[in-house]
Parts: structure tokens; sequence; C-alpha cells
């Protein structure tokens, strides 16, 4: 089973940015005049790297650059990477939805992708009759579904409605019924994209169990994207990792995960400002250092996943006439819900640097991206330091013992003693 | 499993593309795919509407009987023989299949985007399925066509079929061909350059006026002799005088013109392919 079933080499896509106008004909017009004299296209040369944040002075950039990878027969191959990294842009060159700027695809097997469930879905068609639409559209012969109709209509769990139009279904029954479908697919190479991201957390177990036998017991190859790391560690036998448009790493899951996790800048965890030489001060508190560290690993800096403590540390200067301060924080989420509030009173010498630190336990913070308000008051409640967005960081969800992959409920995930008692 | 596997690839996808790129076999394989799609145009259409497939009917009636008040009973263009109605309804029938494949196919990619934007098949079975389903349409207006067909012949007009008519289902392809081959030129160069779009709103009724729907072409070489090469040229023009002809025994059939106007017809739909196939490749980057 050594056999390489997909092959890319040097594949490449470039995107036109900005609008489409009169220039865009001007282009066109010096493109064709160029590939008529038989010369290389003018606008390959002068496309930059795709990087989103930073202006640049092409008007084209490469969403792919020179990706050279195989795929072996019945690998399960994870693809991550951030938002704009290219992943569905690769997706979409190997579904064969856009064709590639320069390089190719070979490919030993047929292609079914599923870079979105229900595809072709009609409104005002019966669900059994969207059964057989959207199976035709993802490549199935009409005899291959009759053969399996009665399967996916029992895998979907929509019998009682499958004979009324889909619009009248939730949207809950409209995405099992989708899914259902793709899941009696039966290509060589089976592409996804992020579809396992709906459905209710029973439906999603089914769809999880569904793609391991998929992988697992059928032996078929699968390329798989998906935002959702305890899914891409549980599923697959090798990830590739992109950023800008290239590949950045290739490895086991473990590997490539941490790796995509460390480079993941949405935290601005340590945040030294004595050595930056930029020390906030307000009302004689000036703040030195703040960090948050992951206090279970051995490098201070590693990833904080929901098995790490976390310790809050900040370095304060007090500068003014009283020792008696009261350091806090609030803890709050992206959407600006404040999870807890904390703080103590100390005694910090005047004009001495001290250091508090505060310590989260494992086990409590859900898989979500934090920020930490930190105020400082007088021993009279009067606010002397007062910063909403000192520090943030993210807990990220690796490994999971339970089979459910899709994320936890709730701002807040502690781990609680059950006990059971047999009668 | 080891002999030569290096390149037994079952297909590449690269950025060289053939000028015509046509692979008749995955269309085949897609077949039920094209019926699918029919089907679904045919139950969708009229869904939640009262009068349901009847306006398949109550269009061309009441065109024709509009046609018929303003160019016959107030502007007397004359048709011979031919009740002026049934000259008009004829005419509309042929030119509504027209109108409809044209217009569908047109805007294929747009109105499709989200389809093809996520899954892969043949792109040409969208527009195939267009005019076949309009194709059912086209029929049940022949119907009509035939129901009046016979009043007005009881009536004792001088109507009849003649030994052309068997070219009848020939000329329907050239029509389906044309309204197939010129959507798929539009639909091509619509999905970077939407000014088309608004192109072919009025495009389409100027060319109305051009291709004889609501007078015989020798009414208008009597009138305008100087401009009548313009009528004559257009194929769609041709289309219409002969279903005219092949139906009611009207005006002329001439051979040299019928050779002419598929040569067109082929040449316009093999355009509308090479194109078609050139955008299909990269038009979701655009659209």
């Amino acid at each position: 089973m050594d056999d390489v079933i997909l092959k890319i080499e040097n594949l490449s896509k470039q995107y036109r940015l900005g609008l489409v106008g009169a220039n865009t004909i001007k282009d066109d017009l010096k493109r064709w005049w160029y590939g008529i004299r038989g010369k290389e296209d003018p606008f390959l040369k002068i496309a930059e790297e795709n990087n989103r944040k930073e202006k640049g002075g092409s008007n084209y950039v490469w969403a792919l650059q020179d990706i050279n990878f195989e795929v072996k027969q019945g690998e399960v191959l994870g693809i991550i990477g951030k938002n704009g990294a290219g992943k569905s842009t690769l997706l979409k060159i190997l579904s064969k939805i856009t064709s590639p700027t320069t390089g190719s695809v070979k490919s030993k097997g047929t292609v079914a992708s599923l870079l979105e469930v229900g595809t072709g879905f009609h409104s005002e068609l019966t669900g059994r009759e969207n059964i057989y639409l959207n199976g035709a559209i993802l490549g199935m012969t009409k005899k291959e579904i009759a053969s399996k109709i009665d399967e996916i209509i029992e895998f979907s769990g929509c019998q009682r409605y499958i004979d009324t139009p889909v619009k009248r279904y939730s949207s809950g029954m409209t995405v099992r019924l989708a899914f259902a479908v793709a899941a009696f697919l039966e290509p060589d190479i089976l592409i996804i994209d992020e579809v396992l991201t709906v459905g209710d957390a029973e439906f999603q177990k089914k769809a999880i169990g569904k793609m391991q036998d998929i992988s697992k017991g059928e032996g078929r190859t699968v390329l798989f994207v998906s935002h959702n790391m305890a899914a891409v560690e549980s599923l697959c036998t090798r990830v590739l990792l992109l950023r800008n448009g290239k590949i950045f790493s290739e490895g086991t899951p473990t590997e490539a995960i941490n790796t995509y996790l460390s480079s993941y800048s949405f935290s601005k965890r340590i945040q030294d400002f004595e050595a930056e030489n930029n020390i906030p001060t307000q009302n004689g508190i000036s703040l030195y250092y703040a960090a948050v560290e992951n206090a279970s690993a051995s490098k201070k800096t590693e990833i904080i996943d929901i098995t790490s403590d976390i310790d809050i540390c900040f370095r304060i200067k007090n500068d003014t006439k009283e020792s008696t301060l009261s350091v806090g924080y609030d803890l709050k989420n992206t959407r600006d819900q404040v999870i807890f509030g904390s703080g103590s009173k100390f005694e910090c010498p005047v004009n001495k640097v001290s250091e508090v630190s505060c310590r989260i336990p494992a086990q409590f913070l859900n898989d979500d991206v934090y920020q930490i308000h930190l105020y400082v008051h007088s021993a009279s409640m009067i606010t002397l330091f007062s910063d909403t967005e000192i520090l943030s960081f993210e807990v990220k969800d690796v490994k999971r013992e339970s089979g459910y992959l899709g994320k936890i409920n709730g701002l807040i995930r502690p781990n609680f003693d059950w006990s059971l008692k047999t009668y | 499993m080891n002999k030569n596997n290096t390149n037994e690839w079952l297909f590449t996808i690269s950025s060289k593309r053939k000028l015509i790129d046509f692979n008749f076999k995955e269309v085949w394989r897609y077949r039920d795919l094209l019926l699918l799609f029919v089907k679904r145009d045919i139950v969708t259409i009229y869904k939640q509407t009262v009068l349901g497939p009847l306006w398949y009917l109550i269009e061309p009636l009441f065109t024709s009987l509009i046609f018929t008040l303003i160019f016959n009973n107030v502007a007397n263009i004359s048709t011979g023989a031919v009740p002026p109605f049934l000259f008009n309804l004829a005419g509309i029938t042929i030119w509504n299949y027209f109108k409809v494949c044209f217009m569908s196919t047109s805007n294929t990619f747009s109105a499709n985007a989200g389809i093809f934007g996520k899954v892969y098949f043949p792109r040409i079975i969208v527009p195939l399925s267009v005019v076949i389903s309009n194709l059912l349409r086209f029929a049940i207006q022949l119907l009509v066509f035939t129901c009046f067909f016979v009043y007005y012949y009881n009536q004792g007009y001088q109507i009849s079929l003649n030994n052309h008519t068997f070219l009848f289902p020939l000329i329907i392809i050239v029509m389906g061909m044309l309204g197939l081959g010129l959507g798929m030129i539009i639909s091509s160069l619509i999905t970077k350059y939407r000014d088309l779009k608004i192109l072919i709103g009025f495009g389409l009724q100027l060319l109305m006026y051009l291709s004889a729907v609501m007078y015989p072409v020798s009414y208008f070489k009597e009138k305008l002799p100087d401009y009548a090469w313009i009528i004559e040229y257009n194929p769609l023009t041709f289309v219409i005088e002969s279903v005219r002809y092949m139906l009611l025994n009207t005006g002329s059939f001439n051979i040299n013109m019928f050779i002419y106007t598929v040569v067109v017809t082929l040449g316009i739909f093999f355009m509308g392919i090479i194109m078609f196939n050139k955008t299909e490749k990269n038009f979701i980057d655009t659209v």
C-alpha cells in the first residue's frame, strides 16, 4: 500500500487583487499579446507573496507558491494553516474548481470533494429528490444512489420527512441529510473542507465516526482541511502546514499542530516594557513587565492548552506615597464578556519593583481567546493604573479522551468530580 | 502493483490547456446529472404559483394577441393568406425557445457560482440541461399552436404543411444550438465584464425586430430593400421563416440559405464551446 495516488508538482496560483475595470482589459490585452508571441505571461514575475497584512506594491499575489507533495494510498492528510494561508485555494485546485497558474496535479484515482455539504440542494424538492440530485452533483450515478438510498436515509435520521420539501426542514436536518449523501460517496480520494463543524453533538459524533470508518476501515485516501485541531489530531496520519501560500512544515499531526499553534499570533503573551524602553506609567504606577506563562511546561512560553496551569505575572514599580496596593485583573473573552475578576492587596515597598502573580488552575478555562484587563488601586480604592488589553492569550484544546470533537459549551470548562453508585 | 505505476495517471490538472478540450466521455458519465437538472428545472419552475404550467401557454398567447393588434390591425402588416394571429404565434413560439435558451445559458456562470465554486462536474451540463428542459416548454407551446392551427384550418383558411415539414426537428436543433452557442459565448464574457448583462437586456429586444418575428421577410424587402440584407443574413430570420414555411406554408425556403445557416450555427456553437471551456477553468476567481 505504498503507492503514490496523488502527486502535486510546483503548483502555484496567482490572483489579481483590486477591482475589475478598465485596467483588467489592459492587462488581458497585454497578456494575450505576450501569449501570441509565445512569451511568458508578464504578470507572473511581478506577483508577490501572499501576506494579507502588508500592503504590497503589485496588484498580483501568489495564493499558492511552489507546492510540492505526494499523497499515498490510504493516507489521511490534514492541511492546516491560518485564514488566507492557501488551504481553500489548494483544495479548489485539487477538486478542479479552478485551475493552477503553473504546475500540475496528477492523480491515479477518482476525486470527490466535499467543500460544503448540500451543494445544489433545491428547497422545493423533497428530501429523496435532493438525495438523487446532490448525489449526482457529487459524481454518483443514479444506479449507485438507488442502491444506497435506504442506507442514506437511515444514516440521516430524517425518515419521517423524506418525502417533504427540504424548505420545511430545520437547518440541522438539512445538514444531516446532506452529510448522509456525502458519507456514501465512494471515490478513491475524498477531499473534505471543514464540514464537521456543523450539526449537533450527536450528529458530529456520528459524522466523525463515519470519517474514521472511511479513512481507517475502507482504506480510502482523504485530504482534510480543518481549524478543529482535535479532529485533525485524531483523524489524520500526516499533516501539512501552510503559511502565506507555501508549505511551512510537514509531519506527524502532533508536530505540525504544535508548530502551527506556536506560530499563531492571536496572543500577546509577554510584554517586556522595560526591555522595549516603553514603560507605561499612570499616577505613579509603572508597569515593567506583564506575562501569561504556562506553568505546567518546562518552557514558560509553551502553548497553553486545557491541561496547563497558567501563571499571570506583573512587575510593578510603586512611585506613590503609600505602600499598600490592590492589584487585580478581569479576564474577558473576545466578545468582551468578563469571565471572572480576581485581585488581592499587597505591600509593595515605595520606589521599588515588585512582582505579583496569580495562578489559574488547569482544566478551568475553555478553548478560547482571552484578554486581561489589569488594574491597580490604592488602599482607598482609587484607580491608579488601568489597561484593558494588556495581555491576551489563547487556550487550546488538543487532546480529547471522549469521542466528541466539537467545542464544549460554556465560558469556562471546570473539571468537576463525578461519582457513580450502582444499586 | 508496481509495474509502470509512475506513468499511469488517471488524470492530470495543469495550467496548460488545449484549444478544444471537450471531454465527451466525462459528459456522458454525468448524463444522470443532466437528466436530474432537467427534471429539477421542470418540476420547480412553477412551484407555488396558482396557474402553474398554464403560464407556458398564457405568455405566447397574449404576446401574439398584442402583436396582432399592433402590427397587423394598427400598422397593417400583411401576412398573406395566413391569419395574423397564427402567423405571430408561430414566430413567437420559436423565438421564445431561442430567447429562453439564450438568456438562461448566458448567465450560467453567475447564476451557478454557488455550486460551481464548491464542486466539480462538467460545466456544460448546466447549459445543456437548460436547452433540453426548455424543449419541453417548447413542445407544450407547439401543442397550443396545433390547436389553433386545426381551428383555423377548419375555418377554411389556406394553411397547410408541406414537403419540407420533415426538416422541422432539424430546424429546432439549429435554433437550440444557436441559443446555446450564443449563450455560452456571452456567459464566458459576462463573468468578467458585467456590462454585457445590461446589453443583452435590450439587445434581445432589438434582435427580435431584426429576426422577422412579427413580419414576413418579403414585406420588409418591399418596404426597405436597402437594409434587407441585415435581416436576410441573420440566421435567426432564416429559422423563423422556415418554421412558418414548414408549418403554415407561407414565405420561402432556400436551400443555400439553409446551408449558410447551418454553417454559421455550427461556427457559433463551436466558438461557444471553446470559450466556455476556457472560462470554466478559472471563472470562479473572477465572478
